[in-house]
């Protein structure tokens, strides 16, 4: 019986039950605690349900695949860095001393805007606690049999005389607010969900959207300052001091320009980075400004949500009319804070519930739901192989797959990806949320889990069960609360 | 005697009867709003005024947290000015707020609902999605 198993895991994964306020916290833990001081209590980042990363005790945290994120840094440190040894000096001499005061200024910009996207919480929501999914659960009509997965459950709101439809997330437990997406990659929800971003390794959300949107307006200014820093230096040698006439009569076009590249390789290596890099990032940065003065987000851009497509009259219903407006409260708007705590101690009988939360969520009913941006997928493929060309993983009008169904374009990546995806659900949710890090105990408790087939027969099944499960959990919630 | 209950005498010794969640209300678009209807659970425990007066509070509060006015531009124009490094030092609109309110739920749990056998969970802990309203056993009917 699946609370059985839960009863013999509990002792081995709780060494230290209560949390004791030893190592110094900000803050006292709610609630009386006894004093136990054995071993070092445990935050809530341990516990983390999604598939993130967290370093410096939970002060910074990634999403697991980082993605392209050490080729973007490099790319900009190793640019910039060729900018300031190679073209500086020759600048400084023959133009201003300016240039390399505007170029160390934007690059520590971009760089601290890309570490501060990377590694900010987008707007992750906690996943539901059992008591508040049983309560959700009661309050949706079962309606479908035993052998069946219900249908995928909605309930509808009226935002300024539009109808949104809120879905259910069967990982999460909890009807996502408006705007609140489902991120594959990460397992988590996020608020205000933009899209999966490889090039900085982290999900773009609410919380993180302005440094996003930021760091990419700085950067199509910092390659484009190099770019033409770069021209200009190539240029000036070129004239070799003799004027522009002489360099033109003595070969055709760009010939001595060709010739000089050829004598500086790194130079040239400069110039064709920066060339391909501005123009694809002033255009993403162009097609942000636009999402920002309308208030929309990527995944609703691409979805055309609000477009019309469906032939009826909606409009966005969060734009408030006025471009200046909607940039203020996209930008400027009050910061939110984080909602997942992760610096918090934990409880000892909250760890054991979110432990008792993985191991009864449905396994193959979250792949419907599932909005998960394509564009990051197969961008980070395309990227892989082709650096900075195709910055095509922040999506430009890529043609928009049926948002209701599985994302995966193409077959190779639904293959890998699916796979993987799956392998990660079962992964995530089977096992003991302290094993985020990890990986080899979770793959052998994914290999457990997909062989056990007590586990699969009750779990598939959720709508119906749900009465029985939900009850169990409820009262699992309860007695867990009894110890509060 | 029943106001002598510490909220966390109450925890460690009276048994949860139920849990209410008042959910988010979403008819004002993404603003964080709590719906303030008087759920059935809480008639025999609590005045409906009482109970509104608290929800109407509690969601102004956090109207006031996500206000877009001028402080809230110049926090942000300073911030992106300054690479949003201002966000590591300085104390955010929005979190003195939820100081504020983490205060004023402590406050109502202490006079009017512990006393009532209640619990408000202050709702950051429940990631800004619900109320968490905990009933407990009537250990006194006094009061």
């Amino acid at each position: 019986m699946k609370n059985c198993e839960y009863q013999q895991i509990d002792p081995r994964t709780l060494p230290t039950p209560t949390p004791t306020p030893t190592p110094t916290p900000h803050h006292e833990p709610d609630g009386d605690r006894p004093e136990e001081p054995k071993g070092k209590p445990r935050r809530k980042w341990h516990v983390f349900p999604g598939k993130n990363r967290f370093y410096c005790d939970g002060r910074i945290m990634v999403a697991r695949q980082s993605g392209v994120l050490p080729l973007t840094l490099g790319l900009i440190l190793i640019t910039s860095g060729l900018f300031f040894i190679f073209d500086c000096p020759f600048l400084v001499k023959h133009l201003t001393s300016c240039i390399p005061v505007i170029g160390g200024f934007l690059f520590v910009f971009v760089v601290i805007t890309l570490l501060q996207t990377s590694f900010t919480d987008p707007g992750i929501l906690p996943r539901a606690t059992p008591d508040e999914a049983a309560d959700i659960e009661k309050q949706i009509d079962n309606t479908g049999n035993t052998s069946y997965r219900p249908p995928p459950r909605t309930k509808e709101v009226v935002i300024n005389q539009q109808v949104v439809k809120l879905k259910y997330c069967f990982t999460c437990k909890m009807f996502r607010p408006p705007r609140t997406s489902h991120c594959s990659l990460c397992d988590n929800c996020v608020e205000r969900f933009d899209h999966h971003c490889p090039w900085v390794g982290n999900c773009v959300g609410k919380r993180n959207y302005r440094f996003f949107y930021t760091f990419i307006v700085s950067l199509s200014f910092h390659t484009a300052f190099i770019f033409g820093c770069v021209t200009t230096h190539l240029a000036l040698r070129a004239q070799g001091g003799k004027g522009l006439v002489f360099a033109l009569q003595e070969s055709p076009g760009r010939y001595p320009l060709i010739m000089k590249c050829f004598n500086k390789p790194l130079t040239a290596v400069e110039l064709v980075i920066c060339f391909f890099s501005v123009w694809s990032i002033l255009g993403l940065s162009g097609f942000h400004t636009y999402l920002v003065a309308s208030n929309l987000t990527t995944n609703e851009d691409i979805k055309g949500s609000w477009s019309g497509k469906s032939g009826e009259d909606v409009t966005n219903p969060y734009s408030q009319r006025n471009i200046f407006v909607n940039c203020c409260s996209v930008l400027c708007g009050p910061m939110p804070p984080s909602l997942i705590d992760r610096r918090g101690f934990l409880p000892a009988d909250e760890s054991v519930q979110t432990a008792g939360a993985d191991i009864e969520l449905p396994d193959l009913a979250n792949k419907s739901e599932i909005n998960v941006c394509t564009q990051g997928t197969k961008g980070l493929l395309e990227s892989a192989t082709l650096p900075p060309l195709l910055s095509t993983s922040c999506p430009q009008g890529k043609p928009p797959t049926d948002p209701t169904v599985n994302f995966d374009p193409s077959p190779e990546i639904s293959t890998s990806c699916s796979g993987a995806r799956h392998v990660h659900h079962s992964r995530g949710r089977a096992s003991t949320p302290r094993h985020t890090k990890t990986r080899s105990k979770k793959n052998k408790r994914a290999a457990l889990q997909m062989a056990n087939p007590s586990f699969d027969v009750p779990v598939s099944p959720s709508s119906p069960d749900a009465g029985p499960s939900s009850k169990a959990r409820g009262h699992k919630g309860d007695s867990f609360s009894h110890l509060q | 005697m029943a106001e002598t209950h510490s909220l966390q005498d109450m925890r460690q010794q009276a048994a949860v009867a139920a849990k209410v969640f008042l959910q988010r209300d979403y008819s004002n678009g993404t603003v964080c709003q709590f719906q303030s209807k008087f759920p059935s659970e809480l008639e025999t425990r609590i005045d409906k005024q009482q109970f509104e007066e608290t929800m109407q509070t509690l969601n102004n509060l956090y109207a006031e947290a996500e206000k877009l006015g001028s402080q809230s531009y110049i926090e942000g124009c300073l911030a992106c000015l300054t690479a949003y490094t201002v966000f590591l030092c300085m104390e955010t609109h929005y979190e003195k707020v939820l100081k504020k309110i983490a205060k004023y739920i402590q406050e109502q749990n202490d006079k009017i609902y512990a006393p009532r056998g209640l619990l408000l969970t202050d709702p950051i802990e429940r990631g800004l999605r619900v109320i968490e309203v905990t009933i407990f056993e009537d250990r006194s009917l006094t009061r």
